[in-house]
């Protein structure tokens, strides 16, 4: 061929190549970005629907407060619930030993702590959890003991310092995820005199291995008590704990003992510390702060009266103590409801304040502080307040935690505040990098990223993407049906001609309203109705490939949904009232909560509908109710789903 | 008459465009201050639809940029721009068809498949070439491992369901 081809032949073929290059290239660009943005999102729904439910617990914590006020009043109507609300007697102390008598026996061939620990026990630790074995409780209470013991002498912020050879690694939260802490320990080393490490909060909840993280940085902890910082996050609360998963995962690993290990967990936390100051330069605890942040009073009060951060003081005010007369302070603990805590066992208002600014808050661009709305707890700060707080006690930077970031972490405020994440496909498999920072004096923060993904698991950008966006699409239709009722109300209330359809802007504001939301909801919409060619919505398809089943044919739907919407809530309940964890309740408890909860959450349901309900659910005619059993009775069937039950973390 | 409905007709589209576009932009504003970062506005523009290419996006960011640019656009400058582009329906996606064509002008034995060397070739070569993540991303979904080749019919095919 060579030279037989003119030259503006081989122009035109090259012109023509060139031009096609450019269209897949276009296209190509345009079609990442879609998938970018899905994924985008995703994570954004995810991300509502998460500080929605977060937003649900502090309201749960409000009507803890509400049931303790009108207890006395429970207390003449119902004397039984007494008995389940009472804190058995036995003292601290010889709770403090019976762990000694546990026996390990023979067969068991899961990891043998020898104390004092060494670092060799770390080691053991990894191995055996990197073969799915479970510490035996016995060990798992002497770790306990001796963190707590050593914990009891931590200050509340613990002052570090760090030299141009000895850099310390701040790691955010893990939440349960295994994998992340065996690949952060494997590619940033062991903690070690001179390797140290500040974890700062969330190690639990959410993934499925919360008590083997714990286990391996308490233990590294127990090692290297001068090298291995924890911070208190907001989920170390054992409130928190009740609706995010770790104590179901503790009851389920250790049925003998886990109500003893979820006890002590919960005093342990309690004596968690704040935060860490490195260098005098930078603070590092797991929220944000308020403009209200005061350094020197957080320093000072006394960590460990504080709980649960969601219980505040009770009663609200100090001043109504002379009011109340001689009640004395009530509060709620993993032993149930507790009649004989005295006022001096809890901080006041304005320290609990000072507590759950830092735990809670969110950075955000907006200048000033507001309150936090998303998540119901702390503010949002911007970032004047940064500079306000930061300049008052002479810091330079602020590193959080918190929240999730589809990079692993996220500088914010010009540099001051950065916050950084661990725990990697936090919402799903693909959904984010997890990030942890190296620091030391005199140099810039180093960043380092990864994401864990299983070898058999490497999958494609759509792959991945199409995952993420089903489960989100999925839960925020489990919403929708949770609010059925409301919405078609909301919905018919605009379609004055009964048409069945309404504007797609018609439609984004009535879900946005009810729901509480802040969603695209236009870009949503092709996942969620069907749109006929002038672009209206027919807002009952929503509806069609989806429902919860009902466990008693003849009650109506609002209670369903109520009870549906509410489950995580009253699991909670439930679960505080059945002090012994037998697992039921009686109907005369059941019913007593339940007025209580209709009233201060507002719901209108019809009580003969109720009574119908836990007629039929009370299989053994006993008289009691097994309320596990009751909520679980109540489940979302996807039409189209191999699975018939929700697949949703909750609980 | 019909003039005045023509312009209620503008109007709600314009307000619809409007809240199209805040959505898209509101997604990738993290800090929730009404600015994005600037390489993000690629994304968000074709998320709403659009297929600008390298050169007329270079062109947009100009339009939406600071007086002396700080990374970030905001999105009051941002929207009266965008809403021109969707108004005037400019940068259209690519028809299935002429991305298929495409394909065929760089396989002119026409064999169905270009091999990764071809593809690489040109997308990193030519035109407004791909970055290496690009390149990386694109070849992870569409090589086929075994033959070492991208079969661009099947590949479409499946991009384009993927889509819907």
């Amino acid at each position: 061929m060579g030279c037989g081809i003119s030259s503006s032949m081989k122009d035109k073929k090259s012109e023509k190549a060139l031009k096609a290059a450019l269209v897949i290239q276009n296209w190509y660009r345009g079609h990442s970005a879609q998938l970018k943005t899905r994924q985008r999102y995703a994570l954004t729904i995810f991300q509502s629907i998460e500080y929605a439910d977060e937003q649900g617990q502090l309201e749960l914590s409000n009507f803890f407060s509400f049931m303790l006020e009108n207890y006395t009043r429970v207390l003449e109507e119902d004397p039984e619930l007494v008995t389940h609300l009472s804190d058995s007697n036995i003292q601290d102390k010889d709770r403090q030993d019976y762990w000694v008598l546990i026996d390990v026996p023979d067969s068991y061939c899961g990891p043998r702590l020898q104390f004092p620990l060494t670092f060799t026990d770390i080691d053991l630790l990894i191995e055996a959890f990197k073969q799915q074995q479970i510490l035996h409780a016995y060990y798992v209470l002497e770790v306990l003991f001796e963190t707590k013991k050593l914990l009891q002498q931590m200050p509340n912020f613990t002052h570090i310092k760090t030299s141009p050879s000895k850099e310390i690694t701040i790691c955010g939260d893990l939440h349960g995820k295994l994998d992340d802490l065996f690949l952060i320990y494997h590619k940033n080393g062991l903690p070690s005199v001179s390797n140290p490490y500040v974890f700062n909060g969330d190690f639990v909840d959410r993934g499925k291995n919360s008590m083997e993280i714990l286990m391996i940085l308490f233990v590294s902890f127990l090692v290297y008590p001068s090298d291995l910082h924890l911070n208190r996050g907001n989920h170390e609360d054992f409130m928190m704990n009740m609706r995010y998963g770790f104590t179901n995962e503790v009851l389920h690993k250790y049925k003998l003992h886990g109500k003893k290990i979820l006890q002590v967990l919960e005093d342990i936390y309690t004596w968690l510390p704040i935060g860490t100051i490195i260098d005098n330069e930078i603070l590092v605890i797991h929220g944000g702060i308020s403009e209200s942040t005061d350094l020197n009073l957080l320093h000072r009060i006394e960590r460990n009266k504080l709980k649960s951060v969601l219980m505040p003081p009770i009663p609200i005010d100090g001043d109504h103590a002379t009011e109340k007369g001689n009640k004395v302070g009530t509060t709620i603990t993993a032993r149930g409801i507790r009649t004989n805590g005295s006022l001096s066992e809890q901080l006041t208002k304005h320290e609990w304040e000072q507590v759950i600014d830092i735990l809670w808050s969110d950075p955000r661009g907006k200048r000033g502080c507001y309150p936090n709305t998303g998540r119901g707890g702390g503010c949002y700060f911007g970032p004047d307040i940064t500079s306000k707080i930061l300049n008052k006690y002479q810091l330079k930077m602020l590193i959080r935690s918190h929240e999730c970031k589809p990079e692993g972490y996220e500088i914010c405020h010009d540099g001051k505040v950065i916050t950084v994440f661990s725990a990697s496909n936090y919402y799903e498999e693909g959904s984010n990098r997890g990030a942890y920072i190296r620091v030391s004096s005199g140099s810039p923060p180093r960043f380092f990223q990864y994401q864990v993904t299983r070898a058999t698991c490497f999958r494609p950008l759509y792959q991945r993407v199409n995952a993420v966006e089903s489960r989100a699409i999925r839960m925020l239709k489990e919403r929708m049906i949770s609010q059925k009722t409301d919405l078609i109300r909301v919905f018919q209330l605009q379609d004055s001609s009964k048409s069945g359809k309404l504007s797609v802007g018609q439609w984004a504001f009535s879900m946005e309203n009810i729901l509480g939301l802040n969603l695209p909801w236009r870009s949503l919409s092709s996942h969620l109705v069907t749109t006929d060619k002038d672009g209206n919505v027919d807002y009952m398809s929503s509806f069609q490939d989806i429902h919860i089943q009902k466990p008693v044919k003849e009650v109506q739907s609002t209670l369903i949904e109520t009870v549906y919407r509410y489950r995580s809530d009253l699991q909670i309940i439930f679960n505080v009232i059945d002090a012994n964890h037998s697992g039921l309740i009686s109907m005369e408890e059941f019913r007593s909560i339940w007025k209580l909860f209709k009233s201060h959450y507002r719901v209108c349901v019809d009580d003969s509908q109720l009574d119908e309900l836990t007629e039929r659910m009370d299989l053994n005619k006993d008289g009691s109710i097994d309320f596990n059993e009751f909520l679980k009775a109540f489940y979302v069937v996807h039409k189209f789903d191999k699975l018939s039950k929700s697949d949703t973390k909750v609980l | 008459m019909a003039d005045d409905r023509d312009r209620e007709g503008t109007e709600i589209a314009v307000a619809e465009f409007h809240k199209k576009i805040k959505d898209a932009f509101e997604v990738f504003d993290h800090e929730s201050n009404n600015t994005v970062d600037v390489r993000e506005i690629g994304t968000i523009i074709r998320s709403l639809g659009c297929c600008p290419s390298e050169g007329e996006l270079h062109d947009l960011i100009a339009e939406v940029e600071e007086e002396e640019p700080t990374g970030y656009i905001r999105f009051e400058k941002f929207l009266p721009v965008m809403t021109e582009v969707l108004l005037e329906r400019r940068y259209r996606p690519i028809p299935e068809d002429t991305l298929h064509r495409a394909f065929e002008v760089l396989d002119p034995a026409k064999r169905g498949f270009l091999s990764k060397e071809e593809l690489i070739k040109h997308m990193t070569g030519e035109g407004e070439p791909f970055s290496q993540e690009e390149m990386e991303e694109m070849l992870s979904a569409a090589i086929d491992p075994e033959s070492n080749s991208i079969h661009y019919k099947d590949y479409i095919t499946m991009m384009v369901i993927d889509e819907n």
